[in-house]
């Protein structure tokens, strides 16, 4: 006996058994990164007064990247339009692209990254706080240099969308000799950056995930297509409810963690 | 004996198929649902077996505090130096044998038992289908447990020693503590969320998908809604046990501060974090995984119970259609209870009132499915036989597990008996002489499908009268100790606090309270004796038993005994299709007392 409903549906549920499969993951999936949400709020409501960062990230950047994701998923969906209508050459061009725009969102991700790991709060001795991106840090130097400004109050630092000034960014030369205490905006700096990296984090990692099954499926999978094309459009099915859930995700993290 | 059922022609189908596998791809890397459950149930039998031993190491030391370990001391010492000098358990030592013997206990054997092997091996031939949904997947399920399990078993052997704060694991105190143990305890975590995660996601879709023509959702054995709600269970409580054991690993290993309250103090000293983080988080996450949890321990073990009831009472078990709903019930309230395990943090008035009315709704199909359980058992004539008598002795166990957990879901009783020996003594008495019961008695049962052969019955009855008393000397002293104010965790077994130690102490511990400890513990040589009879028997049995007289020996009703035995890969020789429901036992005009599922008319 083999096994049932591998590639056609079963009639009284009128779905293949991937299809229930890849619903009841997603289903968990919902319960883990909602778990998170749900930790992001208690986090949030149990900040002191004051103490919640507000307009720490590049919003037009974030924009930038959700419509890099969106597209990601219309180029999904066309892909395995394009297996539907028996249209192989069609569906290659596609999930090209939705390759292409995968590793476009993990690049920007990056430099997001990237831009807080140079990002250093420098406590001095004098009390005053020092904040911006590193220019120059030689261990043998005895100057560090940063381009960012001065705060008297460390709650300044916090919300950066009431200063409606713009930012004095200039280089401030600091002596080594003044340095109390000197921190990167790593997840170790506060609860918003813990919450951040490890959302944006799991996020990412869904989507190199997701990126690598339908790599495969592009590459090497694709034979399938030759002996059995039906289940090979079960599969970009399956593999593109994945994409969708993955957007669907970062629809909801680009507000809560860039916006609000 | 007649031959049972439509007889199934022995085919050839099978080993023509299958001919070139080998040793690897037959028992190791095998892809076959039967094979996967025997893998299952023996790492997790062997996985019981370690968390026995640690439980008994626990126990002497609680009854012989600072005394070395007999026999077993210089292995102790020789595998744990300095934790277990001379062969003495010390109390960091009883920590870490205390959160692992929970965590094996939980995680790496009875639900793997319970759920991963028994539904394995039953599901599929319950419901008609000739392997899991998923066969890959299932094999990489029982690969992840292996590696979540090894890497928990060899966390005993890093510096420092194992995870130290409790199967709960609660933060700050598993972050701060200076081992690490706690990190292997949340990577190991990780890969058994996982296996459970493709486990549950098999378990659903093969029960959707794959039942045969014929077999309608009121037509499914107990048995298999039992592990439908289960997987249900498994696939949503998780997740947000992994997400806390992320942010948990991060605390760890990034050094941020989820769990980390703001001026957190270690060792007198302030922390080095941010802060700003909170503890309760946690308990809630924990807390949302692991009462559900606790239906996952006990749901599977029902559904075996029901299963045994109608088979061995010669009926239709009562009550199906309750049973099913309250089993759904069940599954559905226990996501809504969690915070009952949380009076003691502070929480207001109101959300623990919430709680409270919550757990008492539940504790409604509870007793609905064991009234159920009960009332079969009337007017039935039933067979004795060593399955029958686990499940008999599971009925009041359950109960006295069950309705001793009413006092603890009451917040205003709950003060007075939280962390004490009570809630040891109530959880014990469902998950040991409660689940365990039921998980024996399917050994007992399901072995000559697995086998072709029976076990001993007379070993079976010793095993089971020495470990039913055995059992209940184990738990039963530890309701008064609780009562009486021990609190459970301690190293010494509540020494410091006994009268002997402060004499007239208000609220010390009795000599006579301390004294059961004695007790207690020879209770539990007891019952590690009790179950050699068992281990032989099971092993012995494979080779030597007495044959099975037919494919359906216990002349069952549902689609497991309607195969060959075993069942070969594929299952059933031809497509069984269902006419019946799964518990057509002695319908009047009929030749025989039974009438499986598959049978036409």
């Amino acid at each position: 006996m083999d096994i049932p409903y591998v590639v056609q549906p079963r009639e009284d549920t009128g779905l293949y058994n991937a299809k229930v499969g890849i619903w009841l993951f997603l289903a968990s999936e919902v319960m883990l990164f909602g778990a998170l949400f749900s930790s992001y709020i208690l986090l949030r409501v149990g900040a002191p007064a004051g103490y919640w960062p507000r307009g720490w990230l590049n919003v037009p950047v974030g924009t930038v990247n959700t419509l890099v994701l969106i597209t990601s998923s219309i180029t999904t969906v066309m892909a395995w339009a394009a297996c539907k209508m028996n249209q192989f050459g069609r569906f290659k061009i596609f999930h090209a692209c939705t390759l292409l725009l995968a590793l476009t969102f993990v690049s920007i991700k990056s430099y997001e990254y990237h831009d807080k790991f140079t990002h250093y709060e420098i406590g001095l001795k004098d009390g005053r706080i020092a904040d911006g991106h590193i220019v120059e840090n030689h261990p043998q130097a005895d100057h560090v240099v940063i381009a960012g400004r001065y705060v008297q109050d460390r709650r300044d630092l916090y919300d950066l969308e009431v200063r409606k000034a713009p930012h004095h960014h200039e280089e401030i030369s600091i002596p080594r000799a003044q340095i109390e205490s000197m921190e990167r905006y790593g997840p170790w700096h506060n609860t918003y950056l813990a919450i951040y990296f490890t959302l944006t984090g799991l996020h990412a990692l869904h989507v190199i995930g997701g990126a690598i099954v339908i790599g495969f499926l592009w590459g090497p999978g694709s034979k399938l297509w030759e002996t059995d094309p039906e289940r090979f459009t079960n599969r970009i099915e399956i593999s593109g409810l994945f994409w969708h859930f993955v957007d669907l995700v970062w629809i909801f993290l680009f507000p809560v963690l860039y916006l609000i | 004996m007649q031959a049972a059922a439509p007889a199934i022609p022995p085919t050839g189908l099978h080993e023509a198929r299958h001919e070139e596998a080998g040793f690897w791809s037959t028992y190791v890397f095998s892809t076959d649902h039967k094979v996967i459950g025997i893998q299952y149930g023996i790492t997790a039998l062997c996985f019981l077996f370690l968390g026995f031993c640690l439980m008994m190491l626990m126990r002497w030391q609680i009854a012989h505090p600072g005394q070395p370990v007999p026999a077993f001391g210089p292995l102790l010492a020789a595998i744990f130096g300095d934790m277990a000098a001379k062969g003495i358990v010390s109390p960091d030592l009883y920590n870490s044998f205390g959160a692992m013997h929970g965590t094996i206990m939980v995680f790496l054997a009875i639900v793997p038992l319970a759920f991963a092997a028994f539904g394995n091996y039953v599901v599929p031939l319950q419901i008609g289908a000739p392997d899991m949904a998923f066969p890959s997947v299932n094999m990489a399920s029982y690969q992840a447990y292996v590696v979540g399990g090894v890497i928990m078993f060899f966390s005993f052997f890093i510096p420092g020693g194992p995870a130290q704060a409790g199967w709960t694991s609660y933060s700050p105190l598993a972050t701060s503590i200076p081992t690490d143990g706690q990190t292997f305890w949340i990577i190991g975590m990780v890969f058994l969320i996982t296996s459970s995660l493709l486990g549950a996601v098999n378990f659903i879709a093969t029960i959707i998908q794959l039942r045969a023509p014929g077999m309608t959702w009121m037509r499914l054995p107990f048995f298999v809604w039992a592990q439908f709600v289960t997987a249900f269970l498994l696939l949503l409580a998780f997740p947000p046990l992994e997400a806390a054991a992320i942010m948990q690993f991060m605390d760890k290993v990034a050094h941020t501060s989820f769990f980390l309250p703001t001026g957190l103090a270690v060792g007198g000293t302030l922390a080095h974090v941010s802060g700003g983080g909170s503890p309760l988080l946690w308990q809630h996450l924990f807390w949302f995984l692991a009462h559900p949890e606790v239906y996952v321990l006990i749901l599977p073990a029902m559904g075996i119970v029901a299963e045994i009831i109608a088979n061995n009472t010669r009926k239709p078990i009562w009550g199906y259609k309750s049973l099913v709903y309250s089993v759904l019930t069940l599954g559905f309230f226990s996501f809504i209870v969690w915070a009952h395990h949380m009076y003691l943090t502070g929480m207001g008035v109101k959300i623990a009132t919430f709680f409270q009315t919550t757990t008492m709704i539940i504790s409604i199909p509870s007793v609905i499915v064991l009234t159920c359980m009960f009332i079969s058992l009337w007017g039935g004539s039933i067979r004795f036989n060593t399955p029958m008598l686990f499940v008999m002795a599971f009925l009041p166990m359950f109960g006295i597990g069950g309705l001793t957990g009413l006092p603890l879901g009451l917040s205003y009783s709950d003060i007075h008996l939280h962390d004490t020996y009570y809630v040891i003594a109530h959880f014990h008495y469902i998950v040991a002489p409660g689940t365990i019961f039921a998980l024996f008695a399917g050994v007992y049962y399901w072995f000559p499908k697995i086998t072709g052969r029976m076990m001993s019955e007379f070993w079976g009855r010793v095993h089971f009268w020495l470990s039913l008393v055995f059992m209940n000397l184990i738990f039963q002293p530890m309701f008064a100790q609780g009562m009486a104010g021990m609190l459970r965790r301690m190293a010494d077994g509540g020494a410091n606090y006994s009268q002997a130690r402060v004499e007239g102490a208000v609220g010390g511990l009795s000599p006579g309270i301390m004294n059961l400890h004695t007790y207690i513990l020879w209770a539990a040589v007891g019952l590690a004796l009790a179950q050699i009879p068992f281990m032989v028997n099971l092993f012995w049995s494979i080779r030597h038993g007495r044959p099975a007289a037919s494919d359906n020996p216990w002349e069952a009703t549902t689609l497991e005994w309607q195969t060959p035995t075993p069942p070969p890969h594929g299952n059933f020789a031809s497509p069984p299709v269902v006419y019946r429901g799964p518990y057509e036992y002695s319908v009047p005009g009929h030749a025989r007392d039974f009438t499986p599922q598959n049978e036409p008319g």
